[in-house]
């Protein structure tokens, strides 16, 4: 089914639409390969490697305050990992900071809280209790929410998440 | 061993038109001390302050951001050594007043206080400038250096508690001050 695919360019020509130029980014598995290795090499994009995802949230919002868009990427763990951030900077700060979250091990065509893995499950309800807006991204039909998306959290000065489902080729 | 509200005199004094990003004790000081719309205390997160500035540094390449972090609150946030070398902004200055204690959460020593070498950890991640100082007039003869040197730069300040000034944390993450230096910093 064509519709099942998602495609990187396409993710990469939203985000790009949306006036995000600053990816921060911790490699994450269902997005490595074809988003940020791609971006890695895209003179129209600045990306800042971090070595801990809570410092992505950080940078994130020292851009906003600078006047700049920027784009978080990492793996559901990350955020996992990220929780006192998101809670202190993203929420509490209002900081609209926005995440591509790849849910690693998460079965196609399933909805994250239906996931066997744990980790993914818990996902939707941990963003739910703070209160952090979150769209799927699992298949084409799901790319153009991307935009609007980011530009709700930045006119509402609040995070969000995308969460990948799928790897996108 | 420098009295830090003492050493945030200095700095004050010296200071142009920078960001000053600081983080607990040094950020209610500087509060009091040097009342500036382009103070940043919004960090949200304690280990934090380090990594807002790099976001600050890397989205106004023409300002320069002096960070004044904590030794407890570095410890917490290792790898932002690593991160911002490898971002490597010029503009970035990365101070940490080194008091040996969580002075904020009940004065308990850091783990291996006094013995850990801020500045050799900061060189081996790769920062290309690197200071200790632990005297106020050391401090005031090597600042104006110190701020035009080719970042990013770390600075071990060797502090201890001065002057006592009062605490206000809602004042410190304030969004309403946070949206003022977003406007003073478009204007600059």
């Amino acid at each position: 089914m064509a519709d099942a695919e998602l495609k990187a360019a396409d993710i990469i020509g939203e985000i790009k639409k949306a006036g995000i130029h600053f990816i921060v980014a911790l490699p994450d598995r269902v997005t490595s390969h074809f988003l940020l290795k791609t971006m890695l090499r895209d003179p129209d994009f600045k990306v800042v490697q971090v070595c801990k995802e809570d410092e992505g949230i950080s940078i994130c919002s020292g851009l906003f305050a600078a006047g700049h868009r920027s784009l978080m990427m990492m793996q559901y763990t990350g955020l996992l990992d990220s929780v006192n951030s998101l809670r202190g900077v993203a929420v509490e700060g209002e900081n609209p900071v926005c995440m591509l979250v790849g849910l690693l091990g998460k079965e196609p065509g399933v909805a994250p809280t239906a996931s066997k893995k744990f980790g993914v499950k818990i996902i939707e309800p941990i963003l739910d209790a703070m209160g952090i807006e979150h769209h799927w991204v699992e298949t084409s039909a799901d790319t153009p929410k991307i935009i609007p998306a980011i530009q709700k959290a930045y006119d509402t000065v609040k995070p969000m998440a995308l969460l990948v489902g799928r790897e996108p080729r | 061993m420098m009295k830090r509200d003492e050493m945030l005199k200095v700095l004050a004094r010296h200071r142009k038109d920078e960001i000053v990003v600081a983080v607990y004790m040094a950020a209610q000081e500087l509060t009091h001390i040097a009342p500036n719309d382009l103070n940043y205390t919004f960090t949200g997160a304690m280990g934090q302050g380090s990594s807002h500035a790099l976001g600050l540094a890397l989205g106004r390449p023409d300002k320069r951001v002096v960070v004044l972090d904590g030794d407890g609150s570095l410890l917490m946030n290792l790898g932002s050594l690593v991160t911002i070398a490898n971002a490597a902004p010029k503009n970035y200055v990365h101070c940490v007043c080194e008091n040996g204690s969580y002075e904020t959460n009940g004065a308990v020593p850091i783990p291996r206080a006094g013995k850990i070498c801020f500045a050799d950890m900061a060189k081996a991640a790769g920062y290309p400038k690197t200071h200790e100082i632990s005297s106020l007039e050391e401090w005031d003869r090597q600042l104006p250096a110190i701020l035009k040197e080719e970042g990013p730069v770390f600075v071990d300040l060797k502090v201890e508690p001065g002057e006592l000034y009062p605490e206000d944390f809602r004042r410190l993450y304030s969004i309403e001050y946070r949206d003022k230096f977003r406007s003073a910093l478009k204007n600059s």
